[in-house]
C-alpha cells in the first residue's frame, strides 16, 4: 500500500520535473502581440469570428491576416483594445444578438400530431417537419437552449425567447435550429419580422395566428422602403431600416414588432 | 532469443495484430487525421516514436518496480502517468525544433497522450509475457515498432482510400462519417486475409 503511494508520487514528481525543465529549456518565444491580443479577447472560444477558438484569432490578427472587429462578443472595447495593441484603425462593431424570427408560442400554433420521442428539435423535425403544425417555425424543444454558451435561450411557452443582454451574438444557435429560425441580427434595432413561414396568406393564417400572410401592407407603408415582400412573407433589409415602426403599427397580424 | 521468433512477432505485430484494423485500437487518429498522406504519415511517425519510447520506459518500471513489489494493479495508472508525461514531453520538443510538423498535427498530439493504441501496446507487451531479461525487453521494443509501422500502414492505406472517397458521389445520407466509418469496417476486413500468413511462413 505504501510502496504504492511512494512508488506512483515520486514517478509522478519525476515526471513534472523533466516536463517543467524541458519546458524552460525547449521554449518557443511566441509573439508579444499575440499574446496581448489574447488577452483582451473575451476567451469565450464561440467561434464567431471564423478562427478556430481566441487563439486562432489572436493569431490571424497578430499576423495581419485578420480584420479587427470580427469579435461579437467583444464587441466595440475589444476593438478598440485591439486596434490599439496592433497599431491599427479601430473599426466600428455592431452589437449583435440572436432573434428568434417566430411569434408561435403554444397559444398561436397548434400542435398537428401528438410527439413522444426524442426530446430535441433535430429529432423531432425529421418527422413530417416537426409535430408543429406551422411547418417553419419554432419547434419549441430547445436545441438552441442547450447550444447556447451563455445561457441567454429559454423556452417560454413553446417558443425559443432570447435574453438579449446575455447574448453575444456567437450564432451558435442559429447553426443548431434544424429549422433555421434564429438569425443574427443587429442589436440596435428594435423591429423585426418575427415568421418565417413562406406558404400562401390563408394558409398561413391557419396555422399560426402571428404568422406573416405576406400581406404587403408593411412594405407599402415603410418610409425608408427597407421591407420587401417575397414568397408570401416580409423580410427588413436593417442597413435601410431607421426604427421608425411604422410598421409595427400597420401589420395586421402584429408579426413585426 | 532467436531471430526468427524476433521477426515473426514483428510481422505478426504489423499484420495480422494490426492495431487499428485487428485490434480496433487507435480509432481516434485513424479517422481525423487519414485525410491527407502527408499528414497521416506524420502522426504514425509520432505514434511509432511514442510508442518505442514509451515502452522503453514503461517496461522497467513494471519489470523492475511493478511486480516485485506486488504492484500490478497499479499497472494502468502509472503506465498513463508516464505515457502523458512522455507525450508533453515530445510536443514541447517538436514545437521547438520542428514547427511543420507540430502545425501539422495540432490536436492529435496531445491526443496520443491517452491513445490507447499507445497505452494498450505497453500493457499487452507484459500480458504477452515479454518480461524476461534482456530478451524479454528486446522482445517488447520489436513487439512495439512493429504496432507502429502496423499503424502506419492502416493510416497510409486509409489515406489513399478516403482520396477515392473524396472523388466519389457519395449518396447524402452517407456522406461524411459515415461513409468513412464504412470503408474503415472494408479496408479491417481485408486484414482478415493476414490471419494465419505469419505461423504460415515460419512453419
Amino acid at each position: 500500500m505504501i510502496t504504492g503511494i511512494v512508488i506512483v508520487v515520486v514517478i509522478g514528481l519525476i515526471a513534472g520535473l523533466i516536463l517543467s525543465v524541458a519546458s524552460i529549456v525547449f521554449a518557443v518565444p511566441v509573439d508579444e502581440k499575440q499574446e496581448a491580443v489574447r488577452a483582451c479577447l473575451p476567451g469565450a472560444n464561440c467561434g464567431a469570428c471564423g478562427f478556430s477558438g481566441c487563439d486562432g484569432y489572436a493569431k490571424a490578427l497578430a499576423e495581419g491576416s485578420a480584420e479587427i472587429g470580427l469579435c461579437s462578443p467583444g464587441g466595440q472595447d475589444v476593438a478598440e483594445e485591439c486596434a490599439r495593441i496592433l497599431g491599427k484603425n479601430p473599426a466600428s462593431v455592431e452589437k449583435k444578438v440572436a432573434l428568434v424570427r417566430c411569434a408561435g408560442h403554444n397559444d398561436n400554433v397548434s400542435k398537428k400530431v401528438e410527439y413522444e420521442g426524442v426530446d430535441t428539435c433535430q429529432a423531432v423535425s425529421m418527422m413530417y417537419a416537426g409535430d408543429s403544425a406551422c411547418a417553419y417555425g419554432c419547434l419549441g424543444y430547445g436545441d438552441c437552449a442547450a447550444a447556447c454558451p451563455e445561457h441567454a435561450i429559454t423556452i417560454c411557452n413553446g417558443l425559443a425567447t432570447v435574453n438579449t443582454d446575455a447574448c453575444i451574438g456567437c450564432g451558435i444557435c442559429a447553426k443548431t435550429c434544424p429549422k433555421g429560425v434564429i438569425a443574427i441580427v443587429p442589436a440596435s434595432r428594435s423591429h423585426h419580422v418575427l415568421c418565417v413561414n413562406r406558404d400562401k396568406g390563408a394558409d398561413t393564417r391557419k396555422v399560426c395566428k402571428s404568422g406573416c400572410i405576406g400581406c404587403k401592407k408593411c412594405e407599402k407603408t415603410c418610409p425608408a422602403g427597407a421591407i420587401t415582400v417575397t414568397d408570401n412573407h416580409a423580410s427588413i433589409d436593417y442597413e435601410k431600416c431607421t426604427n421608425c415602426g411604422q410598421c409595427a403599427q400597420v401589420c395586421p397580424v402584429k408579426a413585426i414588432c | 532469443m532467436s531471430v526468427t521468433n524476433l521477426v515473426s512477432i514483428f510481422l505478426a505485430a504489423i499484420l495480422t495484430n494490426n492495431y487499428i484494423l485487428s485490434r480496433f485500437l487507435g480509432i481516434c487518429p485513424f479517422l481525423g487525421v487519414s485525410k491527407k498522406l502527408d499528414t497521416a504519415v506524420g502522426m504514425s511517425a509520432a505514434v511509432i516514436f511514442v510508442m518505442v519510447i514509451a515502452t522503453a520506459v514503461t517496461w522497467p518500471i513494471q519489470v523492475f518496480l511493478l511486480t516485485p513489489n506486488d504492484l500490478d494493479y497499479l499497472q494502468t495508472i502509472v503506465f498513463i502517468l508516464v505515457i502523458a508525461a512522455l507525450v508533453q514531453f515530445v510536443e514541447i520538443v517538436l514545437k521547438k525544433y520542428m514547427v511543420g510538423l507540430y502545425n501539422a498535427l495540432g490536436v492529435y498530439l496531445p491526443l496520443i497522450t491517452t491513445n490507447c493504441a499507445v497505452l494498450g501496446v505497453t500493457i499487452l507487451n507484459i500480458d504477452e509475457g515479454y518480461v524476461n531479461g534482456i530478451e524479454g525487453f528486446v522482445t517488447s521494443l520489436v513487439n512495439s515498432f512493429g504496432s507502429g509501422l502496423g499503424f502506419m500502414l492502416a493510416m497510409v492505406l486509409f489515406a489513399g482510400v478516403r482520396g477515392r472517397i473524396e472523388n466519389s458521389d457519395i449518396p447524402k445520407s452517407l456522406q461524411g462519417l459515415p461513409i468513412t466509418l464504412v470503408s474503415a469496417s472494408l479496408v479491417a476486413c481485408s486484414f482478415l486475409g493476414f490471419q494465419g500468413l505469419v505461423d504460415g511462413l515460419f512453419k
